[in-house]
């Protein structure tokens, strides 16, 4: 095994990158050329001449040390669903390389675009249960878009460039590029040239025009189209084209969670939100529209619950970037295989300008008796213990839905994602597909850094908050200053919710014992607040955002609230109950 | 319905492909009849020839996540009738039962089958055939005593369709362009020897 250290031979102009390099650098340089100014990770054996390398980089790179790798990659996906950009989150072979999986297979769920790089044993040692060495490449095959394991330096950059390529084209999804030791040590020069060709990798697809006229010949003879758009929106950054459409066609709209702030909250025609805990409106009126128009979103069970029973009226167009989406759970009438930046000025050019003012009519007037028995009491509540609702309301009026709003998972995950008025796209980061419990915290701390300028809110349960809490020493020791709103009912809430409604009320492994947060964040030297009492509320969440750096708020809410409407599993989506 | 469909998967050569390319299969649960890969006639382009027994819409559905696989050029499905189709069968038979029993010329002259090798204890016969076919022999052979047998997957061609052929063509027609050239300056080459 190669020991010396990496030596940097800077022949030519300073700035300029040094012709001949250690893989290390070679790293560094790829990374510098990335634009990826903040990085996260975790340090061991196997990458350091990766973290030696960054020592001599850490005027153009900023490395986020967390707590743990899964901080570091959550930290990485919250990165990058705030900015758009690429998360990059390095770890160390072994342990560091299988604390990512989670925060891998998230990011594959929810297309987040991510470059994640391990150290791997030294090359003469891979397959000789080496110590620290996992088959990383094998573990993470199905939780990646691409992954490749570097043996010799002279690949890293254009790997590393690949790798980037790969992340952030066509669907995003996360790549893992695991670099053997003495590859890191061994002398390599940087390329010149970024990849943005793979023969076998066709990322734009292009669209078809004809299916698209097709399209939008079924939208002018439809009488109650529909609209449901998910994230593809916000990948595609199209949110601008999106709205010209649904403003110029008048039709309807309702998001996926995922989806939720790509048309803003209070738009007349943004309907709601789509599946299991979604708007009464939306999901009931899937079964009577008669043309669904899918847009950047893949019909997960959350949302379709029975597949069987689900929009059995309705003619189907659905268009998507990745083409595996199209047929996979509903068949689509016109599927079309394309990006929506560019797909959609096309339909929105062949259809009719139009106002479906009956069938808008009927949304609204579903909302109404959503309003009056879910929404109302949830966000003015009468009974005397705080509501998850109205600390999200408030949060939500005092920000003037200018921030960004991070989750975790559960019942504050639905509450947040309802509630909540967003004014501006990619303002919700929340782990939707794989629906992650510890995603909260580090992914709030990844958005902050990658927007600094806007207001982040992590609203996190007090269950999901305990499963990532050591992450409150990154933020710590950065100072970044995120907000953290711990709505604590003392239970694992949502599972407990379906404990009351599915398992007649047996409350098995539920109810929390908790810590008293305030003195954990404390101890973190982080200012914090605990409130019991409505009047308590507004000073409380005024502190919070007005404290000059991070903040934690705890609000003890109402144990055994519901989060309703809602479509039980399996259930049809006309089944969406109410109570 | 399910029937047997023939997936054809063009790749790049790289490794952990396999791996790659069977997880699509294994997520869906699809069992593989057979499965033969080599390289193909275009150099650094490998050849997968698998066979399913399934629904069309899971073929479909295999297609298309084998297809997202970013080193996956090209992949298809075939019904049987549009496919020229053959496997190897090797049967290694008791020496001492085929001096027992003087048929065995015409067996394998009816079953269009021929020997390999002979040695004192064995002999080794040769059929290639659909499965059916080797299967016939393999029942016909059985009083000879067969001490061993192997059968390979299926390759196949697909004289009814043009797809694969155009595949190879693009990738032809590539060739000169110089992103393909400045692909393959960079194209990741087996570990060093280090
Ligand atoms: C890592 C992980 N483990 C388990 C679950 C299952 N699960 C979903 S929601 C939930 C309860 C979350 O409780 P809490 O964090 O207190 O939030 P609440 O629902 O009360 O708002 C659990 C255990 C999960 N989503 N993720």
């Amino acid at each position: 095994m190669t020991t010396q250290a990496a030596k940097i031979i800077y022949d030519e102009e300073p700035g300029s990158p040094p012709s001949k390099i250690s893989g290390a650098q070679a790293v560094m340089e790829a990374l510098v050329r990335e634009k990826a100014e903040i990085i996260f990770g975790y340090p061991g054996g196997a990458i350091m001449p990766v973290y030696d390398a960054l020592y001599s980089y850490q005027d153009r790179i900023t490395h986020v040390m967390t707590r743990h790798e899964q901080g570091a990659v959550h930290a990485a996906q919250g990165f990058a669903r705030a900015t758009g950009a690429v998360g990059v989150c390095i770890a160390t072979s072994g342990p560091g390389a299988t604390n990512l999986i989670t925060g891998l297979a998230d990011a594959y769920m929810d297309s987040t675009p991510l470059v994640c790089i391990t150290g791997q044993v030294a090359s003469p040692l891979l397959g000789t249960d080496a110590f620290q060495e996992t088959d990383i490449i094998g573990i993470s095959l199905p939780v990646t878009k691409w992954n490749y394991q570097v043996r010799c330096a002279d690949e890293i950059p254009h790997i590393l460039s690949k790798a980037f390529y790969i992340a952030r084209s066509g669907r995003p999804g996360p790549v893992l590029v695991d670099i053997a030791k003495d590859a890191q040590f061994a002398a390599t020069a940087p390329i010149d040239k970024s990849v943005a060709f793979i023969r076998s990798y066709q990322p734009k697809p292009d669209v078809n025009y004809d299916l698209l006229k097709e399209a939008a010949a079924l939208i002018n003879r439809s009488e109650r189209p529909f609209i449901l758009f998910g994230q593809g929106v916000i990948l595609g950054k199209a949110e601008t084209e999106f709205r010209r459409f649904v403003e110029k066609s008048g039709i309807p709209a309702a998001w996926t969670l995922l989806g939720a702030s790509a048309l803003d909250s209070d738009h007349p025609l943004n309907v709601g939100m789509l599946g299991m805990h979604g708007n009464y409106a939306p999901n009931l009126l899937t079964n009577a529209c008669d043309l669904l128009i899918a847009l950047g979103m893949r019909f997960d069970d959350r949302v379709t619950g029975d597949v069987k029973r689900y929009a059995q009226k309705a003619a189907v167009i659905h268009i998507d970037i990745d083409a595996s989406e199209l047929n996979k759970v509903v068949t689509a009438d016109v599927p079309i295989h394309g990006d929506l930046k560019q797909a959609l000025p096309e339909l929105t050019h062949w259809v009719e300008e139009g106002t479906h003012t009956e069938w808008v009519n009927r949304f609204a007037g579903l909302y109404q008796e959503e309003r009056v028995s879910v929404i109302d009491p949830e966000l003015f509540p009468s009974k005397p213990g705080l509501t998850m609702g109205e600390v999200v309301r408030r949060i939500s009026e005092r920000t003037n839905g200018d921030a960004i709003v991070v989750t975790d998972v559960g019942q504050h995950q639905m509450v947040a994602g309802r509630y909540f008025r967003f004014k501006e796209s990619k303002n919700l980061i929340t782990s939707g597909g794989l629906g992650t419990m510890g995603f909260g915290l580090p992914a709030g701390i990844g958005a902050k850094l990658g927007r600094p300028e806007k207001t982040v809110i992590t609203i996190i349960g007090d269950g999901g908050f305990q499963m990532t809490l050591q992450e409150l020493g990154t933020i710590l020791q950065t100072g970044v200053a995120l907000k953290i709103v711990i709505l604590n009912n003392n239970f694992l809430g949502m599972v407990r919710q379906w404990q009351e409604l599915f398992f007649e009320g047996r409350y098995s492994s539920t109810e929390m014992v908790n810590p008293d947060f305030v003195t954990i964040a404390t101890g973190y030297h982080i200012k914090a607040e605990k409130v019991t009492r409505r009047s308590q509320l507004d000073r409380a969440i005024d502190n919070l955002l007005e404290h000059d750096g991070p903040c934690l708020l705890e609000a003890v809410v109402e144990k055994e609230d519901n989060v309703f409407p809602m479509v039980p599993a399996g259930a049809s989506v006309s089944e969406v109950r109410l109570t | 319905m399910k029937n047997p469909y023939t997936i054809v998967i063009l790749t790049e050569n790289h490794i952990g492909l396999l791996h790659r390319v069977v997880t699509v299969f294994t997520r869906l649960r699809l069992n593989i009849e057979s499965i033969a890969a080599s390289e193909s006639q275009f150099e650094g382009v490998h050849r997968y020839t698998l066979v399913i027994h399934e629904t069309e819409e899971n073929a479909q559905k295999v297609v298309k996540q084998l297809e997202k696989q970013i080193e996956v050029i090209k992949a298809s499905f075939f019904r049987e009738a549009e496919l020229i189709y053959r496997e190897i069968a090797l049967y290694k038979l008791s020496m001492a039962r085929v001096l027992e029993n003087e048929k065995i010329n015409s067996v394998l002259h009816q079953h269009d089958a021929r020997i390999l090798l002979i040695k004192n204890e064995f002999v080794i016969v040769e059929k290639t055939g659909t499965k059916i076919e080797t299967q016939a022999l393999y029942e016909a052979l059985e009083p000879y005593e067969i001490l061993e047998f192997v059968r390979s997957g299926r390759v196949a061609l697909t004289p009814a369709s043009d797809e694969i052929l155009e595949a190879f063509r693009h990738l032809q027609r590539q060739q000169d362009d110089p992103l393909v050239i400045e692909e393959k300056r960079y194209a990741c080459t087996a570990p060093s020897a280090n």
